[in-house]
């Protein structure tokens, strides 16, 4: 079974690292629009970020909320800041950069559902 | 090289000078009251505040319309709209009215803390009494345990929320004293809305700290805790009900 898996995961590794390099063809599935931030680069590397966002999100708001630590480092704000679509201003809708890529993996985004989707000066804009 | 040691002792002296100068007892950090951003919210704090009801003008609603700005609160009046601060008229055997502001009274011994089922409801160390809307089921135990009728529950979807203070539907919540503000060192908006209203009804401060304006004003002036039978140890206090 083992031998299988790895077999199966060096067979698809080429074609992952050639998706990842070239503009994909058409597919049935939508996928997810990864549009680069502002700034140089994430507040860690972009391998990492993929695993780990989340446990570092949620390490964070209980740090936050409970004691009261508001560094920035890993904070959504900060997240939503360098990540909000050009076009749209949000992280969230088709083309946003958390809903997209959580829409093709499946897996439910609520953290928008209290917290603001759009940069500080775009809500205090709104908010005028 | 050869240690100009004159000049050694001369700088060693000059910085622990320059420790003591300000004032006995007094250093820059305690007058800055400043937490750094990786440091925790502390015990040796608790925040609370003052409401002088002389100062307090029956008519004024600034305290209400900040808290809402500042929230991003509707502002709407009905039973199911959230109001993290109300203003109440009272009114006296002989027809005197006087006003007051009616908030989370931030109690040492808090009833919504004894009753949530998830722990979303807690006291932070500093006095500040929060709910977690994380681990917030909505089951709305808090709001019937609260004596003050301080605590909402959202519900209808909210959009548009202040990065800030994030709240969604299915949340109870209530008076944060603006916490996200006093961990970056501002006073709550409702007390700076007050002042800049040019009424001095609201002073917040540390209660722990013998030296700050409000314990001074308390020592000085008799205060009423609402519902002080109840014995919770409010740290919102009342001067003149």
């Amino acid at each position: 079974m083992l031998a299988v898996t790895l077999a199966v995961a060096s067979a698809a590794a080429p074609f992952a690292q050639a998706a990842a390099d070239s503009p994909r063809a058409p597919t049935r599935v939508p996928l997810p629009a990864i549009e680069a931030g502002t700034g140089d680069r994430c507040v860690e590397d972009t391998p990492f970020m993929r695993r780990n966002h989340m446990d570092l999100l949620k390490h964070h708001r209980d740090r936050t909320v409970r004691d009261g630590i508001r560094t920035t480092q890993h904070s959504l704000a900060n997240c939503v800041t360098c990540h909000a679509s050009k076009k749209t201003g949000r992280v969230t809708g088709a083309e946003g950069f958390c809903s997209s890529c959580h829409s093709y993996a499946g897996v439910k985004l609520d953290c928008f559902e209290c917290h603001a989707d759009r940069p500080r000066a775009a809500v205090a804009e709104v908010h005028r | 090289m050869s240690v100009d040691h004159g000049r050694r002792k001369f700088l060693w002296e000059s910085a622990a000078l320059a420790g003591i100068a300000i004032a006995p007892g007094i250093t820059l950090y305690d007058l800055a009251h400043g937490r750094a951003p990786e440091a925790a919210a502390s015990t040796a704090v608790r925040w609370g505040l003052l409401v002088d009801m002389n100062q307090c003008e029956s008519g004024c609603n600034a305290c209400v319309t900040a808290c809402d700005t500042e929230n991003g609160l509707g502002g709407g009046k009905r039973a199911t709209d959230s109001q993290w601060i109300r203003k109440i008229e009272l009114k006296d055997m002989r027809g005197r009215v006087r006003s007051l502001p009616m908030m989370c009274q931030h109690c040492a011994h808090p009833p919504c803390v004894d009753v949530c089922p998830t722990g979303a409801s807690f006291k932070r160390a500093d006095g500040i009494v929060l709910v977690d809307r994380h681990t917030c089921i909505g089951c709305r135990y808090c709001m019937m345990a609260c004596p003050y009728g301080a605590r909402s529950f959202v519900h209808e979807p909210v959009t548009n929320q202040k990065p800030d203070v994030p709240r969604g539907k299915g949340c109870v919540e209530s008076c944060t004293l603006c916490v996200h503000r006093i961990d970056h060192d501002r006073i709550p908006a409702c007390v700076e809305a007050c002042t800049t209203a040019g009424r001095k009804a609201l002073l917040f401060g540390d209660l722990n700290d013998p030296r700050s304006e409000i314990s001074q004003r308390l020592a000085a002036v008799a205060t009423t805790q609402v519902r002080a039978d109840l014995r919770l140890d409010t740290a919102v206090r009342y001067h003149g009900l």
